[in-house]
């Protein structure tokens, strides 16, 4: 390959899956730091980063489900589950919570596992078969909780053994430069390092974009389709168990009835970040800017002085204009290439 | 044709092979070999067993009658997995690649390279795509940028690259099904010059088409088969595109309907092509070097 021949560094940049997103974020950041005198201080900035830790962790696995050609609908009510699951297993036997916590990493596993089964032995359409688990595992939270507390909420974990040493791990608090950082957000950050470098450096990484892509091809040519199908849903359960986790030592008790409506929040972060709804396609940075974004208009609109009321109406447009970038970047970007 | 001389051991021979599915037989006493160096070309209408005779080539099909010779050798695959391992690969038209994927990636797709080990094994990017481009400039195919996804290449790379793909990978007989059927004439021809730069390179081709025009462009041998028996079976030199075309749009029979339409008022019969009824009878003894 001639060195002429590789594209221009502007050209490769506007191929990429997660351009929109980016030019999408600088403009809201421009906008809120024009109208918001607060949003520009330093403290802004960390929590709008706390804000989108947590659903970016989970954006990141729905994303890489996503490229790989699948949705998980259960995934918000999932982590409503491990949280319940964790604090009512420690509450009721009077366990370390560390107890808690692997149960349910187990649990949260076993239902990626199950859908990730369910889809590949049945062939049904991942909407449907996770519309079920949604459903299923919505009625389950309330269910059980109020069978087992007697009430809609779990009872506080606050003063079990092992409670502090699990906070600093899921829920810690670190000074860095002048401002306090939750420790989701290295988290976060971390796990998109992580995920970033399997997906572009691994072959299991290009196993995902082959199963999303074209099954059969991948199939064809030897790729265990099955197998990262299913490890795949379960990772979304491990990014749901640690979402569950972080909650429950951040609030110390549990909801049964959160996480619903979440499982579209995480779907339209990846979607802002330039992954192809119908698989194959897509970029780990594109999710973490995904999910940036929602952080940034969801706290912005509280510094700007507006009424939060109008959150979810900029969200939607914002999904809007963004896929639409999205789409007009990769037309230019794709068209170009042809010459 | 003596047992000595190995090398003239066709590395896939069909013998009287038949493929019944319960009562419906789908294929009859089908003969076909395919040499090394050689484009044997089948052809047919649609329904004709083309289908058929791939499948059991390609061990997806266990074939109910005759004998199927890998190498010499009587074999009876379960799965595709036994003539894959030696050596015998089918491009499909519609499975061949993931479109969105870069060349590169599609190229090493479920055989990836890799360094380092343990955790830290990642794909050895560099190797993978030199290797990609140094097997696809062999088979004459030269790409500016292996980054580009597989779907900004033309429908004849696309083929090419799958079919550069199976040699790379130690294919020694390429089956390709319909590689020309969705592709305009100009990206048949690109097609048609992978086949025949495969052929140079000492493999044995399998072309499945039913477009008698492209197959006669690069066959050395020709099987047209119908309703799921040989209708015909010559080397290049026994048989001419104008013979080919006519077994292709059903010999014997245009010749009957040609009689009929005689009768019919107001139809030239006189320009219609003469059905070569002596190459017809000639031709269904199967012809082997």
């Amino acid at each position: 390959m001639t060195a002429a021949a590789v594209p221009s560094l502007p050209r490769r940049a506007l191929s990429r899956p997660e351009m929109g997103a980016l030019i999408g974020a600088l403009a809201v950041y421009v906008l809120f730091w024009a109208v918001a005198p607060s949003f520009r201080q330093l403290d802004s900035l960390s929590t709008v980063l706390y804000q989108s830790s947590t659903l970016g962790i989970m954006g990141l696995a729905v994303a890489l489900l996503m490229i790989g050609g699948e949705f998980d609908l259960s995934a918000g009510v999932a982590v409503t589950s491990s949280a319940l699951t964790a604090s009512m297993v420690a509450f009721q036997f009077t366990l370390n919570v560390w107890s808690g916590v692997l149960v349910a990493l187990a649990l949260s596993l076993a239902i990626g596992a199950f859908n990730g089964f369910l889809l590949v032995r049945t062939k049904l359409p991942s909407f449907l078969v996770t519309l079920g688990t949604f459903l299923m595992l919505q009625g389950l939270n309330l269910a059980i909780t109020k069978a087992v507390t007697g009430n809609v909420a779990t009872d506080s974990i606050r003063d079990m053994d092992g409670f502090d040493q699990a906070r600093n791990v899921f829920s810690a608090t670190i000074g860095i430069g002048g401002t306090d950082i939750r420790v989701t957000v290295l988290w976060w950050l971390g796990f998109a390092a992580l995920a970033s470098w399997v997906l572009l450096r691994t072959p299991y990484g290009n196993w995902i974009f082959a199963v999303g892509g074209n099954q059969d091809s991948a199939r064809a040519v030897g790729v265990p389709v099955t197998f990262v199908k299913i490890s795949l849903f379960m990772l979304v359960g491990f990014a749901a168990w640690f979402v569950g986790m972080h909650q429950l030592f951040a609030f110390n008790t549990m909801q049964s009835g959160g996480g619903v409506g979440n499982e579209l929040l995480y779907i339209a972060a990846a979607v802002i970040g330039g992954c192809l709804l119908t698989g194959g396609y897509g970029s780990i940075a594109g999710p973490v800017i995904g999910a940036f974004l929602f952080g940034m208009v969801s706290q912005g609109i509280v510094y700007a002085d507006w009424d939060p009321d109008w959150f979810m109406f900029f969200l939607g447009a914002m999904l809007l204009l963004a896929t639409l970038l999205n789409l007009y970047v990769r037309k230019q970007a794709t068209r170009r290439r042809r010459t | 044709m003596t047992e000595q001389a190995a090398p003239l051991v066709p590395l896939v021979q069909l013998t009287g092979i038949g493929k019944s599915y319960g009562t419906i037989r789908a294929l009859h006493g089908v003969d076909l070999a395919v040499n090394a160096g050689e484009v044997s070309c089948v052809l047919g209408d649609n329904g004709a067993g083309k289908s058929t005779l791939i499948k059991i080539v390609t061990g997806l099909h266990r074939h109910t009658e005759g004998e199927f010779r890998i190498d010499g050798e009587p074999v009876r695959p379960s799965s595709p997995r036994e003539p894959l391992a030696r050596g015998i690969a089918a491009v499909y038209q519609d499975l061949a690649t993931v479109t969105l994927m870069p060349v590169w990636r599609n190229f090493w797709l479920g055989s990836e390279l890799t360094r380092g080990r343990g955790p830290f094994k990642r794909l050895d990017i560099d190797r993978m795509k030199r290797t990609a481009d140094e097997a696809l400039r062999a088979m004459g195919i030269a790409l500016d940028d292996l980054s580009q996804p597989v779907g900004s290449l033309s429908g004849g790379q696309r083929q090419s690259v799958a079919i550069a793909r199976a040699v790379h990978f130690g294919a020694r007989v390429l089956i390709l099904d319909e590689p020309t059927a969705a592709l305009g004439v100009k990206q048949s021809g690109v097609v048609l010059k992978y086949i025949a730069a495969a052929r140079e390179r000492g493999l044995g081709v399998v072309f499945i088409t039913h477009n008698p025009h492209h197959a006669y462009m690069v066959g050395d041998h020709f099987t047209v088969l119908r309703l799921g028996t040989v209708e015909l079976s010559a080397p290049r030199a026994e048989v001419t595109l104008e013979e080919l075309t006519l077994h292709m749009a059903g010999g014997a029979e245009l010749a009957a309907l040609k009689h009929e339409l005689a009768r019919v008022t107001g139809v030239d019969t006189g320009q219609l092509p003469e059905a070569n009824e002596g190459s017809t009878e000639g031709s269904t003894s199967t012809e082997r070097k």
